[in-house]
């Protein structure tokens, strides 16, 4: 079939030409056509993810920022993101220990990457947060006010809800009891119900809540439940309306992470006033 | 030529919709429809992906062996999804956030492959670009209406924009939360084609069965 789109300006009938007039059935054709479209192609892919890759990881840096600002309540429209977050020091910390190290770069620390290299993870024998492995070194955050007493820190935390591992951070008051607030930036729970997770008036309830008890003991206290005992008033959060599965998730990370196994030995530091 | 360029765009808005008429591409318009934002994004995706790909997929048409023609088509597609994919990522990142898998999705979208087939193995590449711009604009309205009815109804909000204040944030409107969950975009795009067809009875398909009238005995 010959074509009259194709060009027609080669003078000598040359390699190219004689290419194009060979019949596409041909078998040697076929085989030329398909290698040729995947190097074109591979080659086209290539260069749009190299070319955009920084930009990439620039909007998902910019966007852990944002969730961060905005969790410690430092984030309105129009902040400028890199100015407010200098204020932020970047930690890398010793789950077990509480201790800050100075074995990871925190500005090169990949607390994902981590959560599932086996040098850097352990697994969990009990997992109520469902996340299978946990890492042994997480990013925390802290923040100082202007005269360098430490105001907030900023604890990565996550765990299973209903369809997805629900990402974000949890701010608390420098005394390392009071929450100032909760925010996932990854989730995919039900639009509409689970999702609510990021309405602001539900967020809202976090504010002022406490960790723990004040009497004695000063056991895990905190909890996302559907009814209040009215003693309860300053541990528990109202679970979200036709999300229970999302609430008892949120409700099982957010004591996995504060418990033993997760930040309460930084936290017990935190509250002797060591950092 | 048969078609003018015109009619290549303005055909199949209405007359010869992909989702109404052909009832193609309906998976993702379940998906992606349920805020306005998100809809209009994966329309102006799928609009761009279904025009350039028509347009290489033309231009290769003679050269293309009918044996792998199909694995062809599929790696043109595959190769400028990939890009818009890359592409919102880095200039669009809120919004591919949202999108996720769908723009992936773009590759198995019947739409794009339909075009190829039935008209960009056939046509000249400039016919064929408008070709696709005109689906993926059809396409696109559908995503639309259906974006609309349920984002102002499930969310009680377009755009983003609150314009029915909800309950949950200390309004008065009750949203109806089926409209959020993909199966209510079957009912409303069930609704459109009823619409559509009762508008313009020739796109009614002929049955394919008839009830015969036995004379009695």
């Amino acid at each position: 079939m010959p074509d009259k789109d194709i060009d027609t300006n080669a003078k000598a009938p040359g390699l190219i030409r004689r290419f194009l007039d060979t019949p596409p059935d041909n078998v040697g054709k076929t085989v030329a056509v398909a290698l040729g479209l995947c190097l074109v192609a591979s080659m086209v892919v290539s260069a749009a993810a190299v070319s955009l890759r920084p930009l990439q990881e620039k909007n998902a840096a910019l966007d852990k920022q944002v969730n961060i600002l905005q969790v410690a309540g430092r984030y309105q429209e129009g902040t400028d993101v890199a100015e407010a977050f200098a204020a932020f020091e970047p930690h890398v910390l010793e789950l077990e220990t509480g201790e800050f190290t100075d074995a990871f770069d925190p500005a090169d620390f990949d607390d994902r990457a981590a959560a599932s290299d086996p040098e850097l993870s352990h697994t969990l024998d009990e997992d109520p947060a469902g996340i299978g492995r946990q890492s042994d070194y997480v990013t925390v955050y802290l923040l100082r006010d202007d005269s360098g007493a430490l105001d907030k820190v900023i604890l990565p935390v996550y765990g299973y809800g209903l369809w997805s591992t629900l990402y974000g951070f949890m701010a608390l008051e420098e005394d390392g009891n009071t929450i100032y607030g909760l925010q996932f930036y990854e989730h995919a729970e039900t639009p509409g119900l689970g999702a609510e997770v990021d309405n602001p008036r539900w967020k809202a309830l976090w504010r002022d809540k406490e960790l723990r008890t004040e009497d004695g003991e000063g056991a895990l206290a905190i909890t996302v439940g559907k009814t209040v005992p009215p003693e309860g008033r300053d541990y528990y959060v109202d679970a979200l309306s036709g999300a229970t599965l999302t609430s008892r998730g949120v409700n099982n990370l957010v004591r996995f992470w504060m418990s033993d196994r997760g930040f309460e030995p930084f936290l017990e530091r935190l509250r002797a006033g060591e950092i | 030529m048969a078609q003018t360029y015109r009619s290549m765009l303005v055909d199949p808005m209405v007359d010869n919709n992909p989702i109404t008429l052909q009832v193609l591409g309906v998976c993702s318009a379940l998906a992606v429809t349920s805020s306005l934002q998100v809809a209009a994004v994966m329309a102006l995706a799928v609009t761009l992906v279904t025009a350039f790909s028509s347009m290489f997929i033309s231009a290769l048409r003679s050269q293309i062996p009918s044996s792998i023609r199909i694995i062809v088509q599929m790696i043109i597609i595959a190769s400028l999804v990939i890009v818009v994919d890359q592409a919102l990522k880095a200039y669009a990142y809120e919004i591919s956030k949202t999108l996720s898998v769908f723009v992936g999705l773009i590759i198995t979208n019947c739409i794009v492959m339909g075009r190829a087939e039935a008209f960009a193995m056939k046509n000249p590449p400039v016919a064929s670009f408008i070709d696709g711009i005109g689906n993926g604009m059809g396409y696109g309205l559908i995503l639309l209406l259906v974006g609309f009815i349920r984002e102002l109804f499930g969310s009680g909000s377009l755009f983003g924009i609150t314009i029915l204040p909800t309950v949950n944030n200390g309004g008065w409107y009750v949203p109806n939360g089926l409209l959020l969950l993909p199966p209510s975009a079957f009912f409303v795009i069930g609704l459109l084609i009823w619409g559509f067809r009762s508008w313009k009875p020739e796109q009614v398909e002929d049955r394919e069965y008839r009830i015969q009238v036995v004379e009695a005995h």
